[in-house]
């Protein structure tokens, strides 16, 4: 569904992207961890055009990103950055509604109609629906851009720092509708995250990266170990099982 | 309210004030004269070449003006701009300046149009400058706008001042309708087509204004877009410019009225800004007729009063984080 191959991304001389290959097919949470400046949001851009790629190529459902039009990525990638939304007082419902925008062109069909309704179920914005965007607080703005891309109806989803802003509350419920979405409606999600915990306890896989360099790529229990995170992060970390949950704890 | 009673109510809201506007002013005509059927030739040639241009154009000026900036506040992600605060305006001016200059005799249509080419190139380097800024607050967008827009309202006086077209720039840069007679505003009528395109691209636009990430996500191709936005934009300040002048704060007060009352999806607005920017600057023209009668103060004095007070009153309420 997704290959990277070898991306690059150039600042100047410094390489932000350093030859990252990734390649995602099945159905799944991937949270892509890293120290700060590791290169985590632009291999993510760069996987969903949204910035320019320096070298190296990206593919989805074999469609180069670079070359493909637009709108028929739209159909197959969805991706939400961290600020959404400058002029954006539109409704909750309008916002979903756009995003059946690759599918309809803006005349909404019978079937637009239908996932729209469902995206709102799915988020529990019902009972917002008719409100302005301007007017919600952060996490529900920022549940109603999940809406959106929801309503997109695309087999990837790829989130970047989906709860920056948000309190451990709403980064909770964030990343549950993160592993719902996965499970109950089998779509391949791709999370950049700060917090590891959140990584080991709602991923499937774990994608590390350090200075634009992928250095692990693997399921929670291999990427999660306490010489793995410090390699990573460079900071000696303890990692303890606790009731089943690989847990990363600092030390004093 | 629907939206489609809105409409109507605003439809009709014009029609009463075009109405009002044809018997205003100094010549005499009234609408007893009409209604007894003592219209005489003179009167006659006072409605059909003054009154009827007059009104037409008012309402057609404030319409396009009040679409293109909704469109610049949408294209630059902003709300606090529109084409007269980020030097469109000025450099369709300054293009009026130069091809009156280099070619005096050409027609009405060929200046408009090379207006129209100097107010893209200056509302491309806005654009240019603003996305290379990188401006963290949003109230720093308008104001990188007001500079560029000093600037190039400088090349313009200086050009004009040694040329000796310092009345020709200044009857382009302060908006008035008391010259408009039959045969010089009909331009404006370019105007509102370009406000019927908006319209129906205004899904487009919409989604531009939600931001690059956004748009190109649900697949729109953004450049090309604000690109032809932009376009709209230049041309609609052009073909004002060229015929009645500047108006300055329609483009930025009707759309954030409109906006604060009905949000931001443009196929919903775009009807009701056209409609409220016409009748704003038709008002502010027949307003500025009867306050001084029978003498006029221009309608560029009257809404650059009105305009700024709104406006202060807006950005008092409306929050810049936003913006």
């Amino acid at each position: 569904m997704i290959e990277a191959v070898a991306l690059t991304k150039l600042y100047g001389d410094s390489r932000v992207v350093d030859g990252a290959s990734l390649t995602l097919d099945a159905p799944g949470v991937t949270a892509i961890i890293g120290p700060n400046g590791a290169g985590k949001s632009t291999l993510l851009s760069m996987i969903a055009r949204l910035l320019p790629i320096d070298e190296g190529k990206a593919f989805v459902d074999g469609l180069d990103v670079t070359r493909a039009k637009g709108d028929e990525l739209a159909r197959r990638i969805s991706v939400l950055r961290q600020e959404n939304g400058l002029l954006a007082r539109l409704t909750v419902r309008d916002l979903i509604g756009f995003g059946r925008f690759p599918h309809s062109k803006g005349r909404l069909t019978a079937n637009d109609h239908v996932k729209i309704t469902e995206a709102l179920a799915f988020l529990d914005l019902e009972p917002l629906a008719e409100r302005f965007l301007d007017e919600l607080s952060g996490g529900q703005r920022q549940r109603a851009f999940v809406a959106m891309v929801l309503a997109q109806d695309t087999k990837a989803i790829l989130l970047d720092e989906p709860l920056n802003n948000l309190d451990i509350r709403h980064a909770v419920s964030m990343m549950r509708l993160v592993r719902r979405a996965a499970d109950e409606l089998g779509k391949i999600v791709v999370v950049v995250l700060h917090d590891i915990n959140f990584a080991s306890a709602y991923a499937d896989r774990i994608v590390a990266m350090r200075e634009g360099r992928i250095v692990v790529d693997g399921p929670v229990e291999a990427v999660v170990s306490e010489e793995t995170i410090e390699a990573v992060f460079g900071l000696p970390v303890l990692v303890r099982e606790i009731e089943g949950q690989r847990t990363c704890l600092f030390r004093r | 309210m629907t939206d489609r009673r809105l409409l109507s109510l605003g439809l009709l809201g014009l029609a009463a004030l075009f109405v009002v506007s044809l018997f205003v002013g100094a010549g005499d005509l009234s609408l007893a004269t009409i209604l007894n059927g003592q219209l005489d030739g003179d009167a006659l040639r006072l409605l059909l070449v003054s009154r009827v241009p007059r009104s037409a154009a008012a309402l057609l000026a404030g319409a396009s003006l009040a679409v293109a900036g909704l469109l610049m506040q949408m294209l630059s992600s902003n709300r606090f701009v529109e084409p007269s605060t980020v030097g469109t305006t000025e450099a369709a001016g300054l293009g009026m300046v130069v091809v009156t200059l280099l070619l005096p005799g050409a027609p009405v249509f060929a200046k408009m149009l090379a207006a129209a080419g100097f107010a893209l190139a200056g509302t491309f380097v806005f654009i240019a400058l603003i996305r290379r800024l990188r401006l963290k607050s949003g109230l720093m967008v308008p104001l990188v706008g007001l500079i560029l827009a000093g600037i190039i309202q400088a090349m313009a006086h200086f050009i004009a001042y040694r040329a000796d077209l310092l009345q020709s720039l200044g009857a382009w840069s302060s908006g008035d309708f008391s010259m408009v007679l039959k045969g010089r505003y009909e331009l404006l009528w370019i105007g509102l087509a370009l406000g019927a395109v908006a319209l129906f691209a205004a899904d487009r636009f919409t989604l531009a204004g939600l931001g690059r990430d956004v748009s190109v996500n649900l697949g729109l191709a953004y450049e090309r877009v604000v690109a032809f936005g932009l376009v709209i934009v230049s041309l609609i300040a052009a073909v004002t410019v060229a015929t009645i002048g500047a108006i300055p704060f329609v483009g930025l007060v009707v759309p954030n009225l409109v906006t604060m009352a009905m949000g931001d999806n443009g196929r919903r607005i775009v009807p009701v800004v056209a409609i409220s920017g016409a009748g704003l600057v038709l008002g502010c023209d027949v307003l500025g007729r009867i306050l001084r009668y029978p003498y006029e103060i221009p309608v560029g004095v009257i809404m650059g009063v009105a305009g700024s007070v709104i406006f202060l009153a807006l950005l008092a309420r409306r929050r810049p984080a936003h913006g």
